[in-house]
């Protein structure tokens, strides 16, 4: 039988990035087939190259048998293939009906045909078991809700090749349950799927087979029922994964942030925190596990001073500061690794000097009555560079030219370097390749040891295991477990995490 | 590439194209245009008088053209350069009136600009506050905003203006800015005078604002990402209004060049577009100071060229290389980006 | 003592048909202006151009009329002009993907150079061009007999005005075209995912736009029968104020260009006699900084507005 989709020798650069090389690729048809590798490792550019949203370099690419070139989205459209996009690519003041059939859009005369388009929609939706309301906008919808649309985008398209982009990332178990029996029935009747994830336990559930990328290579490929986690995860790092770190066991002291009875709201008002009481004492790290989108960012925010507190307290030390805003807590000794370096820990346009003053552009020795002192800003960046390995260590460079992971290190090496006496530590190593990730993680404990108090939010368990001196769940904004990593594991966690083991143990 | 190099490109391109494309307007008239170009070089260029205006007319522009600069570092769009300066000067002309017969010629100078600074700065404000206090956009706020100063004017101008004009009266030799001429007798008859010092000061004070103190190290952060700004400690709503209020203030000054070192009095009508041109200058200068100054002199030669070559072309030529030079200037700067990215 | 109240009843009615026609001759050129200014920017590119069309498209409509001779030749030019100046703003905005804000600056700008230049070349006058034919009135039954409304309703230009009013809200809400010009104003890369050709969309949507502010040039000239240096007198930025102010919904945006036209017809009426004429003038500007900050209900931009699209951007 001819593959669905076949990929020869596809390469595709950004200037000098080399993001896909040669890579080749074979999906039968009637199968669910995983796009496994770590963050970076050019799955989701390939997929955009065989979508037509990017044009490769170099290679060949088939669907069913024929050799194709799809200059946009509409020609692979055409030849039967659909996207659903980890970015949700939904127009939210548009309604459903609207967002499915935009492009092909029923018409009577001239005009837009709502009445046909909505009951198009709607029986699309029954036939296929991915209920919504045809009429309701977009913007108003869950985000579960949103991902249904998006299938039903590419099936009212008649889309029998089906592209999935880390579909799983922003759902609830539940809602992970009903897509993945969505995803069968889909495969069942003859459709293929392609399914983006860097989560092995999915790729082990779900597929029939399995390919790993990594540093845009091709390193892997078989049917998922001869495999493992360990060998796949094996695959997509290139090396034994270390699971454990040594470390020395802590030697916690006082109290260096206190939090009690936490409340945030998020951005649409709603609570997005609720009632989280926490204390990390100097030279422990406390490690915060949760699926995204439940209350991470939110606590964060709020403990940093970049939102505002609805109820409770927060302590650095002895200080209240739960109404200080975000420069008065830096100077009470908080350092501050942001979850999204690139909105919030760098300046891209400024060079690395002025980047690792950032947060203390007011403060002495980098300020002098009203004038910036040049000279302790350059000193500051050679030491800094130097003691974080960003490369190159070169003050003058531009920090939009490094890569992501010697952008991550001047950020985490920033930080360390106020010496601060509580570190918000949120997703250091994403994004980052092994070796910066495992240097960062030595940073931290390094950080530790010095008295440092550090919370560590993060969504890799493994990470939070190993870093760890005690760990809590975070699931709708709430802490429902606390435990010590020793006294736990993965799959329990995963448990809290989902929300399906209720209550304190 | 040598580093200064680099920058120079997009402006170079963009003010080609423009004589190029002024060289099609000049042949539909029937003229030559290499003619037209060298008389308009040897016409402003051949005399200290020609020097002498094309100072004069660029000292405005380093103005407002620092006016806009300043905003666009913070992010931030201040179309409304033109009406804060007419705000800025109509009280400047009123003060500086009320104040002649009463104080020395100096403390009227003084007084009337800091008058009319402060009223510029609090005019840029309003829009600083509404964008920090409503999110609200400065630029159509801006846009309003010349449109209601006009109005504004016409209104409290019933009492100011001299009977039957649309100027305030004019003041005393003695308040006056020195014109350079009386230093220098071949600039005489050119109306050039001190401001031209004070444009130079302002580049320069602008310049170490910007990147020696602590709030330019802030205010270039919001510019250029205001989540990580705002991380960082500093209050991003806080920076727009400080910044608008700044840019309002830089403004006004082109009142100091028209109302104390040129006419006395303060004309309605007399910016004409001043605030816009500023927009090009910041955008030709590549929004630095240095770069301001090479802009701000390049649009005074024009608009001084217009006058020149009036007798064989429409002076009108010259709006129409100012507006290709703008147009141009944001396509082979878009351009030029985007070919460097690819190749880094 | 009837007799007498009657007339009073029937002057106050006569008084007030020529208030509302007043007010619908002002409205005439911001609804052309705010109807053009609603295509650009719900397809995501930001026209504060609306000013520079208006001068050039009257430019066309003079030239058209003056040497033809037909001012329905002059209406087609002035509509082909508009569309040129469009097509200049997509070619910087779309395909160089350059700031939408001085693109429009820019063109406004070169138009008031343009066209005095063409004034001086043409004409030999720096202000005003020769006299020229005006659009014939149509005769409509009934409306056209309507004490003090009828002349309203023999201008072409003011029922073609009503007719693009509910033309363009149609096009935008009820058919296929709308709703793609929608999503690449809101949402392009969905857009594109779709097999939409954002660039193309967003040609259309500025095109349409210099068609239509082309319409308001072709008023503006053809009104005056002549073309004056800078006569679009702000009325651009007017047109760009309503459709704020309406929300970015043609209908609102009508709306709130017969509330500036009446503002307007007030002051000239009042002469400053019941509130001071700047006051009025001040209206237009005062309201769209009003709405802007929330006060009069929440305006929302198309959420792409401004921003360039760029299909191979990394990520």
């Amino acid at each position: 039988m001819t593959p669905a989709v076949e990929l020869l020798d596809v390469t595709k650069t950004f200037g000098r990035l080399v993001a896909n090389d040669r890579v080749s690729l074979s999906v039968r048809r009637g199968s669910i087939h995983a796009l496994v590798g770590e963050n970076g490792a050019g799955k989701t550019t390939l997929m955009k190259v065989l979508f037509g949203l990017y044009q490769p370099a170099s290679g060949v690419i088939r669907v069913d048998g024929a050799s194709v070139r799809f200059r946009s989205p509409w020609d692979a459209l055409r030849r039967g293939l659909g996207m659903v996009h980890q970015h949700f690519m939904l127009v939210p003041p548009l309604t459903v009906a609207e967002n499915i059939t935009l492009g092909r859009e029923p018409t009577a005369g001239l005009a837009f045909d709502r009445k046909r388009a909505e009951h198009d929609v709607e029986e699309l939706s029954r036939r296929h078991g991915l209920r919504i309301d045809p009429r309701v906008r977009v913007e108003n919808l869950s985000v579960g809700e949103q991902q249904r649309v998006e299938i039903l985008k590419t099936l009212y398209r008649g889309a029998r090749i089906l592209i999935l982009d880390e579909p799983t990332a922003v759902l609830t178990p539940q809602e992970v349950d009903e897509l993945f029996a969505v995803l069968r029935g889909l495969r069942d009747q003859g459709d293929t799927v392609i399914l983006i994830t860097h989560k092995l336990r999915e790729v082990m559930e779900l597929s029939d087979r399995v390919t790993v990328l990594r540093g845009g290579r091709v390193v892997g490929e078989c049917d998922t029922k001869d495999t493992t986690i360990g060998e796949l995860a094996e695959m997509m790092v290139g090396r034994q994964v270390l699971l454990t770190l040594d470390k020395a066991p802590s030697k916690p002291g006082g109290p260096a942030l206190d939090v009690q009875g936490l409340c945030v709201r998020d951005d649409r008002g709603l609570d997005a925190v609720k009632d989280v009481s926490l204390a990390v004492r100097a030279g422990e790290i406390v490690g915060v596990a949760g699926v995204e989108g439940n209350g991470q960012a939110e606590l964060i925010e709020a403990l940093t001073g970049l939102r505002p507190v609805s109820a409770g307290t927060v302590r650095l030390g002895a200080r209240d500061v739960t109404r200080a805003t975000p420069l008065e807590r830096l100077r009470s000794g908080l350092a501050h690794v942001p979850a999204d370096r690139l909105r919030r820990g760098i300046l891209a346009e400024y060079d690395l000097a002025d980047n690792l003053i950032l947060g203390r552009q007011r403060d002495r020795p980098f300020a002098k009555g009203a004038w910036l002192d040049r000279e302790a800003i350059q000193k500051n960046a050679v030491d800094t560079l130097a003691a974080n390995d960003v490369r190159p260590p070169v003050p003058q460079a531009l920090v939009r030219t490094l890569s992501g992971g010697n952008q991550q290190k001047l950020v985490v090496g920033r930080e360390l370097s106020r010496r601060a006496g509580v570190l918000i530590a949120a997703h250091p190593t994403r994004g980052v390749d092994l070796g910066a990730s495992e240097f960062i993680h030595r940073r931290l404990l390094a950080e530790r040891d010095r008295g440092c108090g550090v919370l560590l939010v993060s969504s890799e368990l493994s990470e939070l295991l190993s870093l760890s001196d005690r760990l809590v769940v975070l699931y709708e904004g709430r802490i429902v477990f606390e435990t010590r990593p020793a006294d736990t594991d993965e799959r329990s966690l995963g448990l809290y995490m989902s929300g399906q083991a209720a209550a304190h143990a | 590439m040598k580093r200064w190099i680099g920058p120079l490109v997009p402006p170079l391109i963009a003010v080609f194209a423009a004589l190029l494309v002024g060289a099609g307007f000049i042949l539909t008239v029937g003229q030559d245009p290499i003619a037209v170009y060298g008389a308009m070089a040897s016409g402003v260029f051949g005399s200290a008088y020609g020097w002498g205006q094309v100072l004069f007319k660029a000292t405005p522009l380093v103005f407002s053209g620092l006016a806009v600069v300043l905003g666009f570092r913070a992010g931030l769009f201040n179309i409304g350069a033109e009406g804060q300066a007419m705000m800025g000067s109509f009280v400047m002309g009123v003060t500086g009136a009320w104040l002649a017969p009463r104080l020395p010629g100096i403390a009227v100078m003084g007084v009337a600009s800091a008058a009319g600074i402060a009223t510029g700065a609090a005019y840029a404000a309003i829009p600083g506050v509404l964008k920090a206090r409503f999110g609200a956009h400065e630029v159509i706020n801006t846009i309003m905003l010349n449109f209601v100063a006009a109005a504004l004017i016409n209104y409290f101008g019933h009492a100011a203006f001299v009977h039957e004009t649309v100027h305030t009266p004019e003041l005393p030799p003695a308040a006056m800015l020195t014109r350079l001429g009386a230093w220098w007798p071949p600039l005489q008859g050119s109306p050039v005078n001190l401001s031209l010092g004070l444009a130079a000061l302002a580049c320069v004070v602008v310049g170490l604002l910007l990147w020696r103190t602590p709030f330019g190290y802030e205010l270039r952060a919001t510019g250029m990402n205001p989540g990580a700004a705002e991380y960082g400690g500093t209050r991003v709503p806080a920076v727009w209004v400080k910044t608008m209020a700044l840019s309002g203030a830089l403004s006004a000054l082109v009142g100091v060049n028209f109302v104390l070192g040129y006419k006395g009095y303060f004309e309605s009508g007399f910016t004409s577009g001043v605030g816009f041109l500023g927009i090009a200058v910041a955008l030709l200068g590549r929004t630095h100071p240095i770069g301001i100054v090479l802009a701000a002199f390049f649009f005074g030669a024009l608009s001084q060229g217009g006058l020149v070559i009036n007798s064989l072309v429409p002076k009108e030529l010259v709006d129409i290389l100012q507006a290709i030079v703008i147009l141009m200037a944001i396509v082979s700067h878009e351009t030029v980006e985007r070919w460097m990215r690819k190749r880094s | 003592m009837d007799a007498e109240a009657l007339v009073i009843g029937e002057s106050l009615g006569l008084l007030f048909a020529a208030f509302v026609a007043q007010t619908v001759r002002i409205s005439v050129p911001y609804a052309y202006g705010a109807m053009g200014c609603t295509f650009s920017e719900r397809g995501g590119v930001i026209n504060i151009a609306a000013e520079g069309i208006f001068l050039h498209a009257a430019l066309a409509y003079t030239l058209a009329a003056y040497f033809t001779g037909s001012a329905w030749l002059g209406v087609l030019a002035a509509v082909a002009a508009g569309s040129a100046t469009g097509a200049l703003h997509a070619l910087v905005t779309v395909t160089f993907r350059a700031d939408q804000i001085t693109s429009g600056l820019g063109i406004n700008l070169l138009a008031v150079g343009l066209t005095r230049f063409v004034l001086k070349a043409v004409f030999h006058s720096s202000s005003n061009s020769a006299h020229v034919a005006g659009l014939a009135p149509w005769n409509i039954p009934v409306l056209s007999s309507l004490p003090g409304l009828g002349p309203l309703f023999e201008t072409p230009l003011v029922l073609v005005a009503v007719a693009v009013v509910v033309f363009s809200w149609w096009l935008l809400f009820r058919t296929p075209f709308g709703l793609r010009l929608r999503s690449v104003g809101e949402h392009p890369e969905a857009a594109a995912t779709l097999g939409l050709d954002v660039s193309r969309l967003r040609y259309a949507g500025v095109l349409l736009s210099g068609a239509v502010c082309g319409l308001g040039g072709a008023w503006l000239a053809s009104d005056q029968r002549s073309f004056t240096d800078q006569m679009s007198a702000g009325r651009g930025y007017i047109a760009l104020a309503a459709m704020i102010v309406g929300k970015w919904n043609p209908v609102g945006a009508a709306l709130a260009c017969l509330l500036f036209g009446a503002a307007e017809s007030l002051q000239i009426r009042l002469q400053g006699a019941a509130i001071p004429n700047e006051f009025l003038q001040m209206l237009p500007y005062v309201v769209t900084m009003l709405v802007l900050a929330g006060a009069i209900g929440r305006a929302h931009p198309p959420a792409a507005v401004g921003k360039p699209y760029d299909p191979e951007s990394h990520g």
